[in-house]
């Protein structure tokens, strides 16, 4: 990959991270909670953010950055109080703007310039200092090389925020060199006085053969935007006053640079790039120059004098080394195929203890004891390399907030978002596949869940509703609650709609939980009209779905005028999952541990005919009772209940089902295969594993034989699948 | 080794073998590994033809019988029968024969014109017919002998 591309994505990655670094820097704050070491956080990860955008010119993220950052100065100075109201609600919204800049810079598209320039004025109205006497920290700010929108075609725009422009022409002679002085190093003092754009002027440079090696042979011309006054311009040049020339004049407001820039030595960035290998005669180092252009001017001009010195490359390095720390990144693929090998390990080892028992070797032998603890040691690093792929739920829960603050805009409530547990880990895939159904979520509880601040004074409620989102490990899995305080499901609301959008009859008894779960219907939406925010017809059947799909559930509480409660319960991870290992006549099978309650062994009394279909009656209760080797075809005649162990599983939704099974050989983890990569989707099972033996064994999808087995049919088991594939 | 060398078009390998007293080849690029057969792991509701799943060094391979989807009478199979692991599209499938009897190379005009049959199966799967050494070797067209795998993968 072209270095400089490599670049940028890492530059891009770790904006997502000072992106999200700033917005629960800045919630802390907001809460009251911050000390100074948050503020500092918050100050530097716009800080990076545009030091970084500079030296990629994009001038729309560093100019917006500039604002934000002179505004968190203050804050950090202790110059400006963090008032939660009139300082950090607009320094969120700004976060928010800086995220969109930063996706504008990444993918493309466009900002709402408008809306840019209107949060940059709060930024400015809610730090009113800043605008006249910057901070003395400024001095760390670094400048971007030579952005080309002031020698362009860039409206004023956010430009015109920042100071007065000033022109400056310097050219050094060969005695600022022979006095130790440094070009690059004043153009950097400069660049902390304010915004600066450079172009360099070439004209002077002989050839190559003809060139003295310390001669002084390059100018430049410099256009600085600050609010500094014109003696602090000239104290920079102090130490080489006489050792150059210079000429430093205002522009006079309104005369844009394009017309005050020489023509002539108006040379894009690249052109310089280029004839600065020319200079350096092809050096090596060349494409690595970019890695750190904000230093980039200065270095050339070094080398140009002193050949020897060869900066440019280690500062490179060392940049993109302290940007690693203490982490590395990896291709997911080579986690993922690592994870593969480990599960083939697993099976190996599975496979190798039930040889050796096979061969009559005790389990106290020294074979024995050997293979335990290679089951040992192979298990540590299943889970080792299983918790690489895991990570906490904080990127995901760093976005609601956001999304909160616009959604509330939107319907004009009143909201507090709280999150909890954003420290739990889980499956990257699972964490990535979490977002949509979230964001889903989270707007609902918002726009349908929340009242207006008027209805709840009128109950009396705060007039800000919480939205709760929290997520916790239960039982080897992870469960996320989402609650909002809002009036709860309408259920008689929500009984008419269903019937009037023909899902249920007229007449039909629901329990109230039957009636929530209604909800979860497709094409169910109760929203009176179709809003922007979270009614588009897709509602809640799409999130049920996609929780789903990741082998999760989900479930709903509601109590009128308290809110609801939406309960989503994950595996935490995709790769592995536990089974209960049955035989089904001559197959072997497993069932999803999760979606067991219990087992039992039944009775045939216990067991009762009900029309085609037979019930179990389990403690005073009667639950269907399904026969699996039946259901999927694998034997003809029911299995007789005595001849069978049961299996009682609550499938989504929470109803309850019975599986006759022929026995239980056991419980194990087993790795998950896919059946779709070679051959197809088959009904009424979730994918394939290995077993200890070799042999292949499926895992049973419950959820798809408990809502086959309520149709009555077993053979409506295949084309009613077909149609959801 | 059979060749049939002729100045009509590139050499193309053939791997030939045997289902019942019929020879059929398939294109030996298309060919993965040929291993001995195994127990399968029955798929609920699956076509006849698919006899089940096995387990391919940790992947999930599916297995045709190339007798039953074919149209002819599938023999128990046992130890002595023979798994050809194929390649179509993305997809790898094993294909129960009897046994493998030859790997002959051809050019494309040695392959003749399925004889008009009345057998639905063999206009479908048979896309030539080969002559060698008085032998009758009917060439499979691969992406006929899956038409549903087929249409998942796409």
């Amino acid at each position: 990959m072209d270095p400089m591309e490599a670049i940028k994505i890492t530059f891009f990655q770790e904006c997502e991270e000072q992106l999200a670094e700033l917005e629960s820097g800045l919630l802390l704050m907001e809460a009251g909670e911050a000390d100074g070491e948050v503020i500092n956080a918050v100050f530097r990860a716009v800080h990076s953010i545009k030091g970084g955008a500079g030296a990629f010119g994009l001038d729309d993220l560093v100019r917006f950055a500039h604002v934000f950052e002179t505004a968190l100065d203050e804050v950090r100075t202790g110059r400006l109080a963090p008032d939660p109201q009139t300082v950090l609600k607009p320094m969120l919204r700004a976060a928010d703007v800086l995220a969109d800049l930063v996706r504008v810079a990444r993918d493309g598209g466009t900002v709402d310039e408008a809306r840019v320039l209107q949060i940059a004025e709060e930024l400015k109205l809610a730090s009113p200092v800043a605008a006249e006497a910057p901070g003395e920290d400024m001095s760390e700010i670094v400048f971007g090389f030579a952005p080309p929108p002031f020698l362009g075609d860039e409206p004023d725009g956010i430009a015109a925020m920042i100071g007065v422009p000033w022109a400056i022409h310097f050219k050094p002679k060969a005695e600022l060199y022979a006095n130790a002085n440094e070009a690059g190093l004043i153009l950097r003092e400069l660049g902390h006085l304010g915004e600066i754009a450079l172009t360099l002027d070439t004209t002077a440079l002989p050839p190559l053969e003809s060139m003295d090696p310390e001669g002084a042979y390059l100018a430049w011309d410099i256009v600085l935007t600050t609010e500094r006054a014109e003696s602090d311009i000239h104290d920079v040049f102090e130490f080489v006053d006489g050792d150059c020339e210079l000429s430093i004049e205002a522009k006079i407001a309104g005369d844009r640079p394009s017309e005050s820039a020489d023509p002539t030595s108006v040379e894009p960035p690249l052109d310089v790039m280029a004839l600065i290998r020319r200079v350096q005669g092809g050096a090596e180092s060349a494409p690595e120059m970019p890695a750190s252009p904000e230093v980039a001017p200065p270095v050339i001009v070094a080398q140009a004098a002193e050949p020897a010195a060869a900066k440019a490359p280690a500062r490179a390095e060392s940049a993109v080394s302290s940007a690693g720390g203490s982490t590395i990144r990896v291709d997911l693929d080579r986690v993922d195929r690592l994870i593969d090998l480990v599960g083939e390990l697993v099976i190996n080892q599975a496979m190798l203890s039930q040889r050796v028992m096979e061969a009559g070797i005790a389990g106290a032998s020294a074979i024995g004891m050997g293979l335990d603890e290679l089951e040992q040691l192979s298990r540590e690093i299943q889970d080792s390399v299983m918790a690489i792929r895991a990570q906490p739920v904080k990127s995901v829960f760093q976005r609601m907030p956001r999304l909160a603050r616009e959604v509330a805009a939107m319907t004009g409530k009143q909201v507090r978002l709280v999150t909890d547990g954003e420290g739990t880990e889980v499956d990257k895939t699972v964490i990535e596949r979490l977002a949509d159904p979230l964001t889903h979520m989270i707007r609902n509880a918002i726009d349908h869940g929340l009242e207006t601040p008027a209805d709840r004074i009128a109950s009396g409620k705060h007039p800000e509703g919480v939205v709760r989102l929290s997520a916790g490990h239960r039982s080897g899995r992870i469960v996320i609650e989402i609650s909002d305080d809002g009036a709860g499901i309408n259920r008689a609301k929500v009984r008419e709609i269903a019937i009037k959008k023909g899902l249920i009859a007229a007449e039909t008894i629901l329990s109230e939980e039957e009636i929530d779960n209604l909800i979860f219907l497709p094409g169910f939406s109760t929203a009176a009209e179709v809003s922007d925010i979270s009614g588009r017809g897709v509602g809640m059947d799409v999130v049920k779905r996609s929780i789903q799909a990741l082998g999760g559930r989900i479930s709903i509480s509601s109590r009128p005028g308290k809110g609801s409660t939406f309960v989503l319960s994950l595996p935490l991870t995709l790769a592995v999952l536990d089974g209960m290992v049955v035989s089904l006549g001559e197959q072997t099978m497993v069932v999803p541990l999760t979606s067991i309650v219990e087992t039992l062994q039944p009775k045939a009394a216990a067991v009762h005919a009900l029309g085609d279909s037979r019930v179990i009656a389990v403690r005073d209760t009667f639950v269907p009772l399904i026969d699996v080797g039946q259901i999927l075809g694998y034997r003809a005649e029911m299995l007789k209940p005595g001849d069978g162990v049961v299996l009682l599983i609550e499938a989504d939704g929470g109803a309850r089902a019975a599986l006759l099974v022929e026995a239980i050989q056991g419980q194990r983890q087993v790795v998950i295969k896919s059946l779709e990569a070679n051959y197809r989707h088959v009904p009424g099972i979730a994918a394939a594993t290995i077993l200890g033996d070799g042999r292949v064994a499926l895992i049973l999808d419950v959820d798809a034989v408990v809502a086959v087995s309520r149709t009555g049919e077993p053979t409506s088991l295949e084309p009613q699948f077909q149609m959801m594939a | 080794m059979t060749d049939l060398n002729s100045a009509s078009g590139p050499n193309r390998e053939l791997v030939a073998f045997r289902i019942g007293a019929q020879e059929f080849c398939v294109d030996i690029t298309a060919v993965r590994e040929i291993r001995g057969w195994t127990k399968t792991t029955a798929l609920p509701r699956a076509p006849a033809y698919v006899s089940g799943v096995v387990n391919l060094r940790g992947a999930v391979l599916p297995i045709v019988d190339l007798a039953l989807r074919l149209g002819s009478v599938s023999t128990e199979p046992n130890e002595r029968h023979v798994i050809i692991v194929t390649q179509i599209g993305t997809q790898i499938v094993g294909l129960l024969v009897d046994a493998v009897s030859d790997i002959i190379t051809v050019t494309n005009s040695d392959v003749q014109p399925t004889p008009d049959v009345a057998s639905e199966m063999v206009k479908s799967f048979v896309q030539g017919i080969l002559a060698i050494d008085g032998r009758m070797i009917s060439l499979i067209a691969m992406d006929h002998v899956l038409p549903e795998l087929q249409l998942e993968a796409a």
